[in-house]
């Protein structure tokens, strides 16, 4: 048959079921581009031998009643894999191989999946453009010059680029829809603990929230199905029955009342970034859904507060990497102190270097109050702007990000100006709120441009369905030429 | 019992001074696995061999907390008096350490599970009343193993994460026997409650002890040092007399007293300094944001209450109601749980007064000769009551009773038996005391004469007589009696 790896998981699905193609062909043909494709620099590790036995095993003995029968998936490196090399894009974890399967990546592996290879991101999920991981920068598939947005841009590149017929990252403030974003590609942050967080590496634990990367909404939904869950092992993990978002899909979005919040027009926001918010309000418009003004005053404290917030919780959860019991240790050290040093400072890149000095602040005694206190109730008064506006609307309708993908090295050395990348998605993160990133539209350079529902909390559905609208009234398919074959 | 005076004070060339002294005792949790991950507490496993995921920090390993561990600190709070809080929070206290797997060490902060409480002590010059500041939950850390290889330090995990409840009492200890008190109190209400085994030699209950000294009549308080992890009550007792003369002989040379952690030197007899206050760690504590804050339903701490078994100060007033006991003996039996179970086994077959007393007499003399708990006595709360009864019916004579009870200890067999087979009962029937005594008599009129003349003291001589003839067995009191009789007749 004819290319594969071009189509969407649905479609893919659906040829499986029907036998039209087996799981190792499939794998194969993904196999193949992967290797075609190593100019992208999209995989830290591959696992083709045992992806290619799965397949074998799939094929001998196929349950085609599953969510994800005989699907290879490349996952972003952040979930720790049972033996298999997991990275979290550092060079302090470079040996760390796991003798456990975090629970996200283990529910889709139950579901009839299996592990492709692990996709490269920023270190330990901190950054926004994949170029701070050891590992080294992921190429966007849309240019040769261009990144692939971040944390999770081994992920969107993987995806746009038909490595890997969907895919998961992880969102901190905005790692998974920003990619998506960049890519032309549709990225999900679910409900802050719809996804178990448990055997993912962590950066910012109250912020941390696993999601499903995937070419359309429909696929987004089979995967977030795949993949969530309640999880006894993470406190923080919430305890509701199952739904079947694929299945409960639906078109008709009639009468749903969308708020347009007047905060996100930003100063200097590009003209291209407000007609593709004008473009989308119109078509939610045409497709008979109701637009709102709504004010959420305290968005503008949002970035800072994301800033502190996020980097107090990563010095912490960062401390373990100390060379005593796994991952990398430096040979230099005359004691424990000097080995620690040298271990930290040889282990982690500059920015995570930074993100820890910055948490490790505003934890200080004599800082604490002003610093992550305040954050903490400035963080309340966010989610409460959001509460109060989804009294009278369904969903919130933003631009996902401030421009489209940018060229490697163009902010590497201005920390600031790459994050305020950050600045519609990390509300989202602070309120613990499902947000979706759609592709919308393309600028005036050809680069893809996605725009962003955000819902209230475990209302994945709602912006699903909404979401599965836009899509068939939106008219955008991503135009990738595989230049890099 | 006469109440004695509270004297103790460090003399100085100036004065007296009071020692002021406030503890942090650790107390490990009793419960089968770790305050947040499913790994075994049993003590003396080999080591790394009790140590999960999460005991040693994996990446992405999230903590999960132990319902029991929760129950267990919200027991002993009640056991103390003390304001259960619905809602406490779990932070993180941050710290590098090789034996402290995640960088941080998960305990609370500024809302603990459990608030202000009090126990009372029982002390010579009257009772005292110790506050509670506070009990907390967090988790034990590792071992540094120093001295296995020159070069290398060996870490053992097996203790890292298991639950610790830190106590905190007000500064309200003022000598070291009120240390000893404090400690053997709360220990004694953990054993109670089942919460903690008070282990000392199993690192279960260590203590970080907090003192300063001032002038005698002094209102505020002086600069105060932390002992840190002292784990037994005669080095905290050591610990504070070294501490306190060391204090008030800076202050009488007129020096300050530097707020600072010190190390007691069990081999040297001294406190030194181990860090400053200007090096103190900066903790940077936080609410962990892995754990939701802690909620307890009002039912639940009601339910615990209900459940809670009778404690010491308690069984105490009952045992004087109930047994007639006076103070002193019914604190000695109420100190440990088994103690008081015992005594109520042997005083519900007995006679309560006198089963005290030879409790507290020859029992515990033995069972502290042979350095028993006495849940290993060898003698059985039955056989004991037992042999109490003997002596109280006058079957056998205290002294005959003493011979019985090193039999007992020996054979573990029951009295009756022993005194049945060895034919120690006593003679107490009349007619056969009378003749015996009308033999010695006979034989010893001089004596007799020497009595009838006013020479009483020569009585005695008669009731030994007696019991040498009846080879002890004589009841001493009908003896008394007929000898009293016939001298006179």
């Amino acid at each position: 048959m004819a290319d594969i790896t071009n189509q969407s998981l649905n479609e893919i699905i659906e040829n499986v079921k029907t036998k039209k193609i087996s799981s190792r062909e499939l794998t194969k043909a993904y196999i193949k581009n992967i290797e075609n494709a190593k100019k992208l620099n999209a995989f830290v590790t591959t696992t083709f031998d045992q992806a290619l036995e799965n397949a074998k095993q799939f094929d001998n003995k196929p349950n085609f009643d599953q969510l994800l029968p005989g699907i290879p998936l490349a996952v972003k490196d952040l979930f720790c894999t049972e033996n298999t090399k997991t990275t979290a894009g550092s060079n302090i974890l470079n040996n760390f191989i796991p003798s456990y399967e975090s629970t996200v990546t283990k529910n889709l592996w139950g579901n009839g999946s299996f592990l492709l290879g692990k996709l490269n991101c920023d270190e330990f999920a901190m950054g926004s453009s994949n170029e701070t991981s050891h590992y080294g920068n992921v190429i966007n598939p849309v240019g040769d010059q261009l990144v692939p947005g971040g944390s999770s841009g081994g992920s969107s590149s993987a995806l746009a680029a038909d490595l890997t017929p969907a895919t998961i990252g992880t969102d901190t403030g905005g790692s998974i829809r920003q990619p998506a974003s960049f890519t032309g590609t549709v990225g999900l942050k679910p409900t802050y603990g719809l996804c178990s967080r448990w055997g993912i590496v962590a950066f910012a634990s109250s912020l941390d929230q696993a999601g499903p990367m995937t070419k359309t909404i429909k696929d987004c939904a089979i995967m977030l199905e795949s993949m969530s869950g309640f999880d006894e092992k993470d406190s923080t993990s919430i305890n509701k029955k199952k739904e079947q978002y694929s299945k409960n899909l639906k078109d008709n979005i009639k009468g749903l009342k969308i708020g347009i919040p007047k905060e996100y027009r930003v100063d200097n926001m590009p003209k291209e970034i407000d007609e593709l918010w004008e473009k989308g309000k119109n078509i939610l418009k045409d497709l008979g859904a109701q637009l709102i003004d709504i004010s959420l005053p305290h968005t503008k404290y949002a970035l800072p507060t994301y800033y502190i917030v996020a980097p107090a919780e990563a010095s912490s959860n960062l401390a373990r990497y100390d060379g005593v019991r796994y991952g990398y240790r430096s040979k230099q050290g005359k004691d424990l102190i000097e080995m620690y040093e040298k271990t930290r400072s040889e282990g982690f890149g500059d920015e995570v270097k930074r993100r820890i000095l910055i948490g490790t602040y505003v934890l200080s005694s004599g800082y604490y109050d002003a610093y992550y206190l305040k954050a903490q109730k400035v963080r309340q008064l966010i989610k409460k702007d959001f509460d109060d506006s989804f009294k009278k609307i369904d969903a919130i309708l933003t631009p996902s990000t401030p421009s489209s993908a940018f060229k490697i090295g163009e902010k590497t050395n201005d920390p600031v100006s790459m994050y305020l990348n950050d600045i519609f998605t990390v509300p989202v993160n602070l309120a613990g709120l499902p947000a979706l990133s759609l592709p919308a539209g393309v600028d005036k350079k050809g680069y893809p441009l996605g725009l962003q529902l955000i819902g209230k909390a475990l209302d994945e559905q709602k912006i699903l369905n909404i979401g599965y609208a836009f899509e068939k009234n939106c008219g955008f398919k991503n135009e990738i030429k595989k230049w890099w074959s | 019992m006469s109440k004695e005076k509270f004297d103790y004070f460090i003399k100085g060339e100036k004065g007296k001074y009071e020692v002021v002294i406030g503890l942090e005792v650790h107390a490990q949790v009793s419960s089968k696995s770790k305050l947040f991950s499913g790994s075994s507490t049993k003590f003396g496993a080999d080591p790394n061999n009790q140590v999960s995921l999460i005991d040693s920090a994996f990446p992405g390993m999230l903590p999960v907390i132990n319902e029991e561990c929760v129950k267990q600190a919200v027991r002993t709070g009640l056991g103390l008096n003390a304001k259960i809080n619905n809602y406490s929070v779990f932070d993180r206290k941050n710290y590098f350490y090789a034996d402290l797997p995640q960088g941080y060490q998960i305990s609370q902060y500024k809302n603990p599970i459990v608030g202000e409480g009090k126990v009372l002590l029982d002390m010579p010059y009257g009772s005292k009343e110790i506050g509670i500041e506070r009990l907390h939950l967090e988790q034990d850390a590792g071992k540094s193993i120093h001295d296995m290889d020159p070069s290398n330090t060996y870490v053992d995990l097996n203790r890292s994460g298991i639950a610790l409840m830190e106590i905190v009492s007000k500064p309200d200890l003022r000598s070291p026997d009120e240390v000893n008190a404090y400690i053997k109190k709360l220990r004694s209400i953990m054993r109670y409650l089942g919460t903690c085994d008070g282990n000392m030699q199993e690192g279960s209950l260590r203590a970080d002890v907090n003192v300063s000294v001032r002038k005698e009549g002094d209102k505020n308080f002086g600069t105060r040092c932390e002992i840190k992890n002292v784990n037994s009550i005669k080095f905290m007792q050591m610990a504070i007399e070294y501490e306190a003369t060391r204090q008030v002989e800076l202050i009488e040379n007129g020096k300050e007293i530097d707020q600072e952690t010190r190390l007691f030197d069990t081999k040297k007899n001294e406190t030194r300094s181990m860090r400053s206050k200007e090096d103190a760690h900066d903790y940077r504590y936080f609410p962990d944001p892995d754990l939701l804050p802690l909620k307890l339903e009002q039912k639940l701490i009601d339910d615990l209450k209900i459940s809670l078994p009778e404690l010491p100060d308690k069984k105490k007033e009952r045992f004087i109601k109930e047994y007639g006991l006076n103070a002193y003996e019914a604190n000695i039996l109420v100190s440990e749980k088994e103690i008081s179970d015992y005594y109520e086994e042997v005083a519900k077959l007995s006679d309560k007064k006198l089963a005290a007393t030879w409790m507290m007499g020859d029992l515990f003399a033995m069972l502290n000769d042979k350095g028993l708990d006495i849940s290993k006595s060898p003698i059985s709360a039955k056989n004991f009551a037992e042999l109490v009864q003997s002596i109280k019916t006058g079957e056998i004579s205290g002294r005959i009773a003493k011979e019985v009870f090193e039999i007992m200890v020996e054979s573990g067999d029951n009295p009756k038996k022993i005194i049945e087979s060895k034919g120690m009962k006593q003679q107490s029937d009349p007619k056969e005391l009378e003749k015996m005594i009308n033999e010695i008599l006979s034989k010893n009129k001089d004596k007799v004469d020497q009595y009838k003349a006013g020479k009483e003291k020569l009585f005695g001589f008669f009731v030994g007589q007696v019991m040498k003839l009846s080879g002890g067995k004589a009841n001493p009191q009908l003896t008394n009696e007929i000898l009293k009789k016939l001298l006179k007749g």
